[in-house]
């Protein structure tokens, strides 16, 4: 992405989002994107996926002369959202399979990659429910294994762990781990927590609000695979680089980080 | 058959049987001659004199025919337009003014027109039916469309969904239960339709019996047994409708 603004509304209920963004992100490299609430996170993935195109600059996906901007059903992004947005009438497996269903795969290959992504994310046994009947954790298994079964080069995750408890958040930190030094893609995520960020990503940036920009780039040198990493010596400099910025970059009162250990309260 | 079943007919069944009798106790008490109000008996004695000469039939045949065909060509038409409606605004601000004119015009005024129009054939009785249904259905329809989740939306179109995929897999199943609502009020008023087109021209129909058994015939037990006809037609329309969408709609 270079010089991206995206703005929304027009005269004095007009917001610029982004402006002047540059953000270059690398092949198979995890990015972790930190801010308030209103940075325009949102937007820059929305960007990303295709859902939204910039008032100015450009962006790209992919790499030298194959790049192209996004085009939403291109295949090479997959996006996971903070809900994990199934539709209620469908089972978990027709669910997942919806990507292909829109593409006009049949049946079996529908039915067979769904089988295959849900195995992935380890809810194989919820195939016939109904989003009714999953847990929310099981609920977002889902909707990571519908971003994830068209084998995107790209995924971006929108805070897809934010509603859920934090013991089930920090498995399925694991677990998204284990899925990406199992098969490395570029992933992006979204997050409002410091820990999960310090955990996952390779870099951390902390975008300012309003308009939103990329404020601080916080390298995450810490070998791998990383357990939950509370007491790592390592872990906790690299946590404080990034609450330090974050506390540079907003005013005190708009942040959460200054005065407490985590920011896994703040609300979405 | 289970016992809730069972518990269900039982009670439809004293209800009617109250029915009666209250009925039947207004004319004993105050003592109203025949073609006023018949009892009850005298009101089953003539229906079943009626269907025994097959008469009734004819009627009953003639009316049916012009709700199945004015309800299902209302219906279609109300939920393509409701959807259209629905998804966009520009048309609703164009097209809803007239549609709102139209459903004030008494269809009672613009039955005898659409008779000169159409040639007062059965044309122009099932346009009447079908106008009449139209309103509440394409109403609810606009309103169901509009009712889908935004953030469903968002994630089909980040798949890159057309906007006609966006209205089949999503936008009409959670429109269907509020459609359905449309569809029960639209088959009641089918019935309506009906009996008031037969009212301006036809020469077969329950409408067009009542007219004999009022001003030919003055028989108003028959009178009595074309009502009753239409509203157990009414009620068989009805019920059809709620089992089609115990079929279609799934429990949220």
């Amino acid at each position: 992405m270079s010089g991206v603004r995206r703005s929304f509304g027009t005269g004095e209920t007009r917001v610029v989002a982004l402006e002047a963004l540059d953000l270059e992100v690398a092949a198979g490299s995890f990015t972790a994107i930190i801010g308030p609430n209103g940075c325009g996170k949102s937007t820059l993935l929305r960007l990303a996926a295709g859902l939204l195109t910039p008032d100015a600059g450009t962006v790209l996906i992919g790499q030298e002369r194959d790049a192209a901007p996004p085009r939403a059903g291109d295949g090479r992004v997959g996006l996971a959202f903070q809900q994990p947005r199934l539709v209620p009438w469908l089972t978990t497996v027709e669910n997942v399979a919806l990507p292909l269903a829109l593409a006009g795969a049949s049946a079996a290959e529908r039915d067979r990659r769904a089988e295959t992504a849900l195995q992935r994310v380890g809810i194989q046994r919820a195939l016939r429910l109904r989003p009714a009947e999953l847990s929310g954790g099981m609920a977002q298994r889902a909707g990571l294994a519908r971003a994830l079964i068209g084998d995107p080069p790209l995924l971006l995750l929108d805070e897809p762990f934010s509603a859920l408890d934090a013991l089930t958040r920090e498995a399925f930190d694991t677990e998204l781990q284990r899925l990406w030094l199992g098969q490395p893609r570029t992933v992006v995520l979204v997050t409002h927590s410091v820990s999960e960020a310090v955990r996952l990503a390779d870099r951390i940036l902390v975008m300012t609000a309003r308009p939103g920009a990329v404020a601080r780039i916080v390298e995450v040198d810490l070998p791998r695979p990383r357990p939950v990493l509370s007491g790592d010596p390592a872990a906790a400099r690299v946590d404080r680089a990034v609450r330090e910025a974050l506390a540079e970059v907003h005013p005190p009162e708009l942040s959460p980080w200054t005065d407490g250990e985590d920011a896994e309260e703040v609300p979405a | 058959m289970s016992g809730r079943t069972l518990l269900r007919l039982g009670g439809g069944l004293l209800s009617l049987a109250a029915f009666l009798v209250a009925w039947k106790l207004l004319v004993l008490l105050t003592d109203t001659p025949e073609y006023i109000l018949p009892a009850p008996e005298v009101v089953i004695d003539r229906g079943v004199r009626a269907i025994g000469s097959g008469v009734l039939w004819e009627h009953v045949g003639a009316t049916v025919l012009e709700i199945v065909l004015g309800f299902g060509l209302g219906a279609a038409t109300a939920i393509a337009v409701g959807v259209a409606l629905g998804k966009s605004v520009v048309i609703e601000r164009v097209l809803s003014p007239y549609l709102v004119a139209a459903q004030a015009v008494p269809i009672l005024a613009l039955a005898p027109l659409l008779d000169i129009w159409f040639g007062g054939g059965l044309f122009a009785r099932v346009l009447v039916c079908a106008l009449i249904v139209f309103f509440p259905i394409a109403i609810a329809t606009m309103v169901g469309i509009r009712s889908a989740d935004p953030l469903l939306r968002e994630m089909l179109l980040s798949l890159g969904a057309t906007p006609g995929q966006v209205t089949t897999r999503l936008e009409i199943p959670s429109a269907l239960p509020v459609i359905f609502g449309g569809l029960r009020v639209g088959v009641t008023l089918s019935v309506i339709g009906a009996v008031v087109a037969e009212w301006v021209s036809a020469s077969t129909g329950l409408g067009v019996l009542i007219n004999i058994a009022d001003q030919g015939l003055f028989d108003t037990p028959l009178m009595f047994v074309a009502l009753a006809a239409l509203a157990i037609i009414g009620l068989a329309f009805y019920s059809l409708v709620v089992m089609v969408e115990r079929r279609l709609v799934h429990p949220a």
